[in-house]
């Protein structure tokens, strides 16, 4: 039993030796442990599936197969959707929510700390049965992260493991976001009423709500293909009087909230991040708490815009055109408050910042081709191109991606103590920027010529494009290496030690407790006026 | 600052350098205008959604760059204290929402008219399979299947030694190409055999899902004669960039005269 002086969770009992450590860290039920938990887990995973991207990449450098069959390259883009999906971006934000939930609303700890301990520890085993597919006669799923059937039933050994881990995936995110609805409605500190919460834990409170209502879905959808293949029913199988078009309604009924899901705990870091850089308080607090729940509720009727060319009557396409672009209100009222907080403030630049505004920029260019996507004429241009490949990946990269960056560096001092290495920040910063206009811009001009996505060859007047766009991924993945070795500085405690508030205009409870923050923290609840 | 200023012009000559050197290739950067009546209508509305994003963005932009320039901490910008501004608010959810709904009616305009496949002239049954295409012209009794070209098909083995330069139209070729008459009405009746697929040529502004169980229309009257290339669209297993769609153009003569020659029972590895 000992405590230490740079360690991060200082003031508390530590066993000595491998297996009291190793067990430490699997029955513990602290919302910090846990929250370092997911980070690492799915920063490790944001590895794995930038491995599988770069297998992609590679095969596409240049027209002709060099590297993989097409069957692998399928292999490829699929596990590479489902891992940075569920295993990396998700588990991130489930990250921040852990740990800093609890500390933005000055409650000791999660509602419900054992089940916390569950949704997490799910996760690893449920991602490596996803990733143990690879080693299946047949190979890893290769239909692509939709899984659409009648294709998706061709797949082999890895249909009904790939099924069971994305049960366990989801029952993992549905735990996660009951404990987030129950902690947030029930451990406020005294005074904080909802609309005094940080703008995180309100988008996060949306997000598991969000999360509850879809992730059943998908587990619906996934069970009924189990059962299509193992228990002689014809669900989505036309021979046998079932739909195929119906498993497509019913994923993306699931599908579209995902997207956010994975982006709306973004927004709330980016709101704040932008008000504590510009010394200014959040622009219209309120409107963005309204357009938040308005973008979540819209975000469950517009699901068939993924599917306008699979002929739906006209009726259908028109409502799901004009829902569709109704999004883009609260997403322009979310945009113009962020611009508008740093209207007239005192700006610094500090790494934070800076991926905040590189997610103001990026995630609007993401927003922008997604209203292009909404027009149905025009999508049956779109759909299924590079152009819908440049797009989400705009939302998900430099958006849910710079988020979880942005959040990264403006906490890192608070979970370890020390500040981060600011000058390497800005490199990390700098070229994850240049690497992923490269990778993704290009893209556009991709589809719009004409590429349809998941190929695995081209023909030749595709090619410059991609050699570029494979330069950017290469580039890309290998700037994150710096973010790894920064993070790593950090946790060793090299580096600058950080104050209780090391950013002059950062508001919030999580900045009242010493800087690393201690092991149990707002065991008193703090008063709010 | 100045090294701040200095990464982001090195970021911007990255991009200029970009833009620049593809404008000088004969790279294609933007949707084709097409050759069918309805391609042009796409491809506008295309244009005036990308010109008010451009528009919006060059504002939304434009502030956000003012703000980072202007109100700078290192220019003694001392931070202002209000919250939120109604008018300012109300102002960005009314404008949006109005240039939304001059967006949305030629949207519609465009869409019923897509979805108006009456009056054909001529119907071809098209049947997408792992992995190729089907044509059945169901009046002029025309049925033949659609595969990827032999020399394609060579070059685009793994580690095949075949440069893919060295091939025309590379993965854009097949052995049986469809063939339709200029000016004329085609309605095309879309589904599949096993998987789905997508028929889609971007000349034609025509993309439609195969689907088994399903019979989907479309149509397209191309304006002008010549070949157009196109591909599937739907992930449909391992050879999905493998099965291309070619289609000729051609006049109601030498149309007329290809049905003559080709309305035997079999052609070419059909069965
Ligand atoms: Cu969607
Ligand atoms: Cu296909």
């Amino acid at each position: 039993m000992s405590t230490t002086a740079i360690d991060v969770h200082a003031g508390h009992h530590h066993p000595k030796g491998v297996w009291p450590w190793i067990m430490r860290w699997v029955t513990t039920t602290n919302h910090k442990d846990i929250g370092t938990l997911y980070l690492t887990f799915s920063l490790v995973m944001l590895f794995v599936g930038g491995a599988l991207a770069w297998v992609i990449r590679a095969e596409l450098w240049e027209p002709g197969m060099q590297f993989v069959q097409p069957h692998v390259f399928n292999q490829m883009t699929t596990v590479h959707a489902l891992v940075m999906v569920f295993a990396a971006i998700m588990p991130a934000f489930a990250g921040f929510a852990n740990w800093m939930i609890p500390m933005l609303i000055g409650a000791p700890d999660m509602a419900l700390p054992r089940l916390n301990n569950w949704s997490f520890w799910l996760l690893p085993f449920a991602t490596g049965l996803l990733i143990l597919t690879f080693f299946l006669p047949g190979g890893a799923p290769a239909a692509g992260w939709t899984m659409y059937p009648p294709l998706v039933l061709q797949q082999g050994a890895s249909l009904p493991f790939s099924i069971f881990a994305v049960h366990l995936l989801g029952l993992s995110s549905i735990m996660a976001s009951i404990n987030i609805i129950v902690t947030i409605m029930n451990m406020r500190a005294p005074g904080m009423s909802l609309m005094k919460m940080p703008m995180f834990c309100w988008t996060w409170l949306i997000t598991a709500y969000l999360i509850i209502i879809a992730m059943p879905v998908l587990a619906g959808a996934v069970t009924m293909l189990l059962t299509d293949q193992f228990f002689g029913t014809s669900f989505f199988s036309a021979a046998g009087g079932g739909d195929p078009v119906m498993y497509q309604h019913i994923f993306w009924f699931f599908g579209h909230p995902e997207v956010y899901i994975i982006i709306l705990p973004a927004f709330g870091i980016i709101s704040q991040v932008i008000p504590a850089f510009s010394r200014k308080p959040l622009f219209g607090y309120a409107a963005m708490v309204y357009a938040t729940a308005a973008i979540a509720f819209l975000s469950l009727i517009v699901w068939a815009h993924h599917m306008f060319t699979v002929g739906m009557p006209l009726g259908g396409q028109l409502f799901f055109m004009l829902s569709t672009m109704l999004i883009a209100i609260p997403t322009g009222v979310k945009v113009f408050n962020w611009t508008a907080t740093m209207w007239r403030g005192s700006l610094t630049f500090e790494t934070p910042m800076l991926f905040a505004l590189g997610f103001l920029f990026m995630f609007t260019i993401g927003g922008f081709s997604g209203l292009m996507l909404a027009i149905a004429p025009a999508d049956f241009q779109y759909h299924d191109s590079y152009f819908v490949v440049a797009h989400f990946h705009y939302v998900l990269v430099p958006g849910a991606l710079f988020g979880a960056f942005a959040g990264a560096y403006y906490w890192l001092p608070k979970w370890t103590g020390v500040m981060y290495d600011e000058k390497l920040g800005r490199w990390h910063f700098w070229l994850s920027t240049i690497f992923v206009n490269l990778t993704f811009f290009p893209q556009h001009f991709l589809g719009l010529a004409g590429m349809p996505r998941r190929i695995p060859d081209y023909a030749v007047q595709f090619a410059d494009f991609n050699m570029m766009s494979s330069i950017g991924a290469f580039g890309f993945g290998a700037a994150q290496l710096l973010f790894v070795w920064i993070v790593i500085k950090a946790v060793r405690g090299k580096g600058e030690k950080a104050a209780d508030k090391p950013w002059e205009g950062a508001e919030g409870l999580e900045w009242t407790v010493p800087s690393p923050a201690p092991h149990h923290t707002f065991d008193t609840p703090p008063v709010i006026k | 600052m100045n090294r701040k200023v200095g990464a982001f012009a090195a970021a911007l000559a990255v991009l200029a350098v970009t833009f620049c050197s593809a404008a000088w290739a004969d790279w294609t950067l933007n949707m084709p205008r097409g050759v069918t009546t309805i391609s042009p209508e796409i491809y506008r509305l295309h244009m005036l959604i990308l010109w008010v994003c451009t528009v919006i963005g060059v504002g939304v932009f434009g502030a956000m760059i003012y703000a980072i320039v202007t109100f700078r901490k290192d220019k003694g910008a001392q931070p202002a204290k209000f919250t939120h501004n109604t008018k300012a608010e109300v102002i960005w959810t009314t404008i949006p929402a109005l240039i939304l709904i001059a967006l949305a009616i030629p949207a519609a305009e465009t869409l019923v008219k897509i979805e108006d496949t009456r009056d054909s002239e001529l119907t071809i049954k098209v049947t997408g399979f792992q992995w190729g295409w089907h044509y059945d012209y169901i009046d002029e009794g025309v049925r033949f299947y659609s595969f990827l070209d032999r020399e394609s098909n060579a070059a685009r083995r793994l580690r095949s030694g075949i440069d893919p330069r060295s091939v025309e139209n590379y993965l854009l070729n097949v052995d049986n190409p469809v063939v339709v008459p200029v000016d004329t009405k085609v309605r095309l009746l879309i589904t599949a055999a096993d998987v789905l697929h997508a028929w889609w040529v971007p000349q034609f502004a025509v993309k439609k899902d195969a689907i088994p169980g399903y019979v989907n229309e479309a149509w397209f009257t191309a304006t002008q004669t010549g070949t157009f290339r196109g591909q599937c669209a739907e992930l449909c297993g391992m050879d999905h960039g493998f099965m291309p769609i070619v289609v000729k153009v051609v006049t109601r003569e030498e149309f007329d005269e290809w049905v003559a020659e080709n309305a035997a029972p079999t052609m070419t590895r059909s069965n």
